[in-house]
C-alpha cells in the first residue's frame, strides 16, 4: 500500500516478518513495522513514513544528523532507522548509548556496523531532534 | 481479503460465529507473518483493534485482569511492571520496540508457541484465560489452554478476552537464553517465583517442550529444584539448539533465578 499505491518508497519491503525494521513507520505516533499492519487496520489513523518527517525543504534533525555523521551507506535500512530514532528521541530526548542500542535493536543494517548510526542519534539528540 | 472491524466484543463474537474460518487479528506480529509468507490466506479477517473490551488492564478484588489487547510495551511502561515483574521482564525480551508496541499478551496465548516469552511468567502466577463466544463465557487455566506447539483450546467461535491472575507479590524473575538481547526466539527460558508465603518454588520453562510447563516444589527442595525442572522438560534438537544444551541451560537458569530471588 505505502510503496505501490501511495508512491512512498521510503519504507522498505524486506523481511516481511518484523525482523529488520526497514519498514518502520509511526502509526498514531507509535513505532510499528508496517509489514505487520494491514492497511485496513490503519483506517482513520495517522501514518507517518520517513517521507513525512521533513519540514518542506528542511530535513528533520535526525535525517540531517544521519548525513552529517556519515551513518548512511547503501541506505536501505536508513528510513527505518531514522523513524525509530525519531520515536526514541520523542520519548527520551537525551538517551544513553544503551538506550539507543535498545531502541534500535529491531533495525538491521548490513553495512555500517552501527557505530556511525549511534553517533548520528547522539548528534541528533544534541541538535534537539526530539523536539519535532 | 475481506476485513471486518467490529467496535464491540458482541459484534466481534457475532462475526466469529458467522465466519468460523475468519482469522482474528490484533497486533499482527504473528498473524501477518503467516499472511506475508503465504502460510495463511484468510478470505476474511476480523480486525480486533477497535474492540474496547479487550483493551487495558484493571484490578479486580485482589486479582488482575489483563485485556487480550494489552501490548508488551503497555506491560513494561505501566504500573504492571512492579505488580507482575517477571511478566514485565519477559515482555522486554520480546522482539524489538516496534514488535512490543504491536504484539499483545492475548496474541501470545493464542499463538501458543512453546517459545512464547509471556507464557512462563503467567504460568507461575496461575493465570486463567478468559474466553467468550455468542454461546457462553468460560475460563481455562493457561496450562490447559496450551494444548501443543501452536495449538490451543480455542473453539472456532471463541475469542480470547483476556487473562486473570492473582499477583503473588513474591520475588520472581524471568530469564531467557538466545544469541542476542533483541529479536530472539528463546533457545530456552524460565520464569521463577520464590513464594515464601506458600512455602513453594514455582518455575515454568519455555522452548523446552511442546508447551511451556510448570513445576513446583517446597522451598526446602531448593538444592534439587534446578535438576527437577531440567528433568521435567522434554526439549528437542532443532535449529536453535540441542536438547542436551537446553536441559543444561535450564539447570543453570533455575539456579541463577533462585539466587536472584532468594539471595
Amino acid at each position: 500500500m505505502l510503496r505501490d499505491r501511495l508512491g512512498l518508497p521510503g519504507s522498505k519491503n524486506a523481511c516481511e516478518q518484523g525482523e529488520c525494521g526497514s519498514c518502520a513507520v509511526l502509526l498514531d505516533d507509535e513505532l510499528v513495522c508496517s509489514c505487520l499492519v494491514l492497511a485496513a487496520q490503519s483506517e482513520g489513523r495517522s501514518v507517518v513514513t520517513v517521507e513525512g518527517l521533513r519540514n518542506g525543504d528542511i530535513l528533520h534533525p535526525v535525517q540531517q544528523a544521519f548525513i552529517d555523521a556519515g551513518a548512511v551507506q547503501c541506505g536501505f535500512c536508513t528510513p527505518g532507522l531514522i523513524v525509530a530514532a525519531v520515536d526514541l528521541l520523542r520519548h527520551q530526548p537525551d538517551p544513553s548509548e544503551d538506550e539507543i542500542r535498545e531502541a534500535l535493536a529491531g533495525n538491521l543494517c548490513r553495512c555500517t556496523g552501527y557505530a556511525k548510526i549511534i553517533d548520528a542519534v547522539k548528534l541528533a539528540a544534541t541538535a534537539g531532534g526530539g523536539s519535532t | 481479503m475481506n476485513v471486518l472491524t467490529p467496535s464491540t466484543l458482541d459484534e466481534a463474537l457475532r462475526h466469529r460465529a458467522e465466519f468460523p474460518d475468519a482469522l482474528p487479528i490484533q497486533g499482527g506480529t504473528d498473524v501477518m507473518v503467516d499472511v506475508n509468507f503465504d502460510r495463511a490466506r484468510p478470505e476474511t479477517v476480523i480486525n480486533l483493534n477497535r474492540v474496547e473490551e479487550l483493551q487495558g488492564w484493571r484490578r479486580d478484588n485482589g486479582s488482575l485482569w489483563l485485556g487480550a489487547a494489552l501490548s508488551y510495551t503497555d506491560v513494561i511502561t505501566s504500573e504492571l511492571a512492579s505488580v507482575v515483574p517477571a511478566l514485565a521482564e519477559a515482555s522486554r525480551t520480546v522482539g524489538s520496540p516496534p514488535i512490543r508496541n504491536r504484539g499483545t499478551i492475548g496474541g501470545n496465548v493464542a499463538t501458543a508457541s512453546p517459545a512464547g516469552d509471556a507464557l512462563p511468567p503467567r504460568l507461575v502466577e496461575g493465570a486463567e484465560v478468559l474466553l467468550a463466544s455468542t454461546r457462553a463465557q468460560r475460563r481455562l487455566p493457561l496450562a490447559d489452554f496450551l494444548v501443543g506447539p501452536k495449538t490451543n483450546a480455542l473453539a472456532s467461535d471463541e475469542l480470547i478476552v483476556g487473562v486473570r491472575l492473582t499477583p503473588c507479590g513474591q520475588p520472581q524473575t524471568f530469564m531467557k537464553v538466545g544469541p542476542r538481547n533483541a529479536m530472539v526466539i528463546a533457545i530456552c527460558s524460565i520464569a521463577l517465583v520464590a513464594d515464601r508465603e506458600r512455602d513453594e518454588l514455582r518455575a515454568a520453562f519455555g522452548s523446552a517442550g511442546p508447551v511451556a510447563g510448570l513445576i513446583t516444589a517446597p522451598l526446602s527442595e531448593r538444592s534439587t529444584f534446578a535438576e527437577a525442572v531440567s528433568n521435567a522438560a522434554s526439549p528437542i534438537d532443532d535449529v536453535r539448539g540441542t536438547a542436551t544444551y537446553r536441559r543444561h541451560a535450564l539447570r543453570v537458569l533455575v539456579g541463577r533465578a533462585m539466587d536472584r530471588c532468594l539471595g
